[in-house]
């Protein structure tokens, strides 16, 4: 089968090599690791594409793979879509990070981009948001709001993007109400809504009234819906159907401007590699509505806190700030360099627990 | 560490939820196995149960019409998967897996409009009097009634494989096909019912899935139950109480690890997660040195030959 199809492929590129070129629409592929209809982080991602399709209208193709797991699997989709004849690859999750380099080598003349990894090549770009930005912000209101005092937290992998996440939430929940205590669950996965949902039953079950989510889909805000009193932050999506309550904000990636621009770039030769890491300024990192279920005051001072961020004024990771052992990382006024936050692998002072390993 | 913040009965109680899908699912993939006939297409039938359950319930306000649709939805592709391998003679596993994929392709088209839509609540079953002893009262009596449907189902397929001549039928066609035709059984017959039946409870499953558990409609949100079903039915190997076992091993764990890791415990995330799987495997396992084995016909194709 699929060697049939590269062969066909093959006969298909041999054939068509001559007249094709210029007038081609540039083809740019997407690979995605849930369903587009998660509601969520790959439902930004589509919502880019679309964005990119009705941008160029004609001068673009866009083909995508959903649900690709991470892992030598995503080795094969890559391969295939580069096969295809894709100009520029979107290959949109942490773990698609090894196999987008090793497939990049075989196909130095497609252009590709991975979000939130770290490596680069001549042909690889990455890309990423600053979402710690909004999880500041969302860690202020969750401290506000939260009677138990008890957080409930749940993070998907051990991977430097999640566990910023969780220390800035916690600074920043800290500051606003120093009694809250976090609790966490890793549910090793980005999409898996019964699990997304017991993790957050789990979490509800042992006092926590605030929900705060790392993983793709809107389970954990109907769980939360179905407990009551409990509120949520959309993840990577407005999941405005769960508004006002419990959802009372969210934290949208808007990668649509990115998409557009890379494209734009690979038409016109002038796509170069280059790391990308845009914030709630630059709008990749958007802060959906917050609903009326937020009392005025709190919601006066939460946006208050994204204009400080994005004006450049106020670093969410500023000292003294010291690591969870207790040995300092910020010194007073220290704000933390982009290096050490693309590779954070510890917690800050006063979250229980141990990040797995 | 606070284990205190973890209520056994609330423990317990959400074990019943977590386990209820996988019991369904995979008790309709045992009977279907011992009939002879090895159908992987679980996850596809499950997710288009899902569907089918939440779009009726959605449209008509009633749970309970809600649990029929994905009954029938569940069925009605099984039929696909009996048509292919009884009637055409395909190749079990190939037409299994494409069943699966098609069913996940099929429920992400039937559910473009159903995403965001929350669907009516399931009510609990209230009973009185037993629902209000201590303790026991939350864990066994407090729960919706697709909890006792599935207890009730594993208790029927037990007595039903065990003491009735409809079972000795079934087992007779899946452990020799060719003894039981034969004697004069419709082999095919008996195959596309069990196939249709495990479509069914497949279909309750995914259901339970959108309708209870989460409950809310995403792509592909069965997120491989389905596979964890199939595997059950081997390692519980093809017995009902075994089944049971296994999937209140598999959802107990489960709900219990996510707890102790909100409760801080100590203990590696990694082990904790996966020791659902490792737990119920082992337990199974070494249930299963009684030398209980596989229905003799299983996965092979059965054509009457004179």
């Amino acid at each position: 089968m699929r060697l049939e199809k590269i062969l066909a492929g093959a006969i298909l590129a041999a054939g068509l090599a001559v007249p094709a070129a210029a007038q081609d629409p540039t083809k740019v592929g997407f690979i995605y690791v849930g369903p587009i209809g998660d509601g969520g982080w790959t439902y930004e991602h589509d919502k880019g594409r679309l964005a990119v399709e009705e941008h160029f209208g004609d001068k673009v193709e866009t083909v995508f793979q959903e649900s690709v797991p991470e892992g030598a699997d995503a080795e094969r989709a890559i391969t295939q879509m580069a096969l295809r004849g894709a100009d520029l690859i979107f290959t949109t999750s942490f773990g698609f990070m090894e196999p987008t380099i090793t497939v990049a080598k075989k196909f130095p003349d497609v252009k590709f981009e991975h979000a939130t990894g770290f490596k680069t090549a001549d042909n690889v770009s990455t890309y990423s948001a600053r979402f710690y930005e909004g999880r500041a912000i969302q860690g202020h209101i969750a401290a506000s709001m939260t009677e138990s005092n008890v957080i409930g937290y749940i993070a998907s992998y051990p991977i430097p993007e999640v566990i910023r996440g969780i220390n800035a939430a916690y600074i920043h929940a800290r500051k606003a109400n120093p009694d809250v205590e976090f609790k966490i669950i890793w549910a090793y996965t980005w999409f898996d809504p019964a699990k997304e949902a017991d993790a957050a039953t789990a979490l509800i079950e042992q006092g926590a009234d605030v929900i705060l989510q790392h993983t793709d889909s809107t389970a954990p805000q109907a769980a939360a819906e179905k407990a009551g009193d409990v509120i949520t932050f959309g993840q990577a999506s407005d999941m405005a159907e769960y508004k006002p309550y419990p959802r009372v904000s969210s934290i949208i990636d808007n990668w649509a401007p990115y998409y557009i621009e890379r494209t734009q770039d690979v038409m016109d030769g002038t796509w170069e590699s280059q790391q990308v890491w845009h914030g709630i300024n630059e709008g990749m990192v958007e802060i959906g509505e917050i609903t009326d279920a937020v009392p005025e005051d709190v919601k006066t001072q939460a946006l208050a806190l994204k204009a400080e961020i994005a004006s450049g004024d106020y670093h969410p990771f500023t000292g003294p700030l010291n690591k969870q052992d207790g040995s300092a990382w910020l010194a007073e006024g220290e704000t933390a360099d982009d290096g050490t936050l693309l590779g954070m692998d510890f917690y800050v002072e006063g979250i229980s627990g141990k990040i797995p390993q | 560490m606070d284990l205190a913040s973890i209520s056994p009965v609330l423990l317990l109680a959400s074990l019943m939820v977590a386990a209820t899908p996988i019991l369904l699912a995979a008790l309709g993939e045992l009977v279907v196995e011992r009939s002879g006939v090895l159908n992987l297409g679980v996850e596809g039938m499950m997710i288009t149960g899902a569907i089918c359950g939440f779009a009726a319930a959605v449209e008509t306000g009633s749970p309970f019409a809600g649990f029929v649709a994905a009954a029938l939805g569940g069925a009605v592709l099984s039929l696909l998967f009996a048509g292919l391998t009884q009637v055409a003679l395909a190749n079990q596993v190939a037409s299994g897996l494409a069943l699966t994929l098609f069913g996940l392709g099929l429920s992400a088209l039937m559910g473009q409009g159903y995403v965001g839509v929350k669907p009516p609540p399931t009510p609990r079953l209230d009973i009185p009097v037993l629902g209000d002893i201590p303790i026991l009262g939350p864990i066994l009596f407090g729960h919706d009634v697709m909890v006792y449907v599935g207890l009730g189902l594993c208790a029927a397929i037990w007595a039903m494989l065990k003491y009735t001549r409809a079972g000795l039928v079934l087992r007779a066609v899946g452990e020799n096909h060719d003894a039981a035709h034969a004697l004069g059984y419709k082999v095919v017959r008996v195959r596309v019912m069990a196939i249709l039946f495990g479509g069914a409870c497949a279909g309750l499953g995914g259901a339970y899935i959108s309708l209870i558990r989460v409950p809310q409609w995403t792509e592909g949100m069965t997120a491989g139950a389905g596979w964890i079903a199939l595997a059950l039915v081997v390692f519980a190997s093809w017995k009902a109480g075994r089944v049971l076992l296994g999937a209140w091993l598999f959802g107990g764990v489960t709900v219990l690890q996510l707890n102790l890791q909100a409760a801080g415990v100590a203990i590696p995330v990694e082990y904790l997660s996966m020791s659902p799987y490792l737990i119920t495997i082992l337990v199974l396992v070494i249930m299963s040195a009684d030398r209980s084995r596989a229905p003799g016909s299983l996965g092979r194709i059965f054509h009457a030959t004179g």
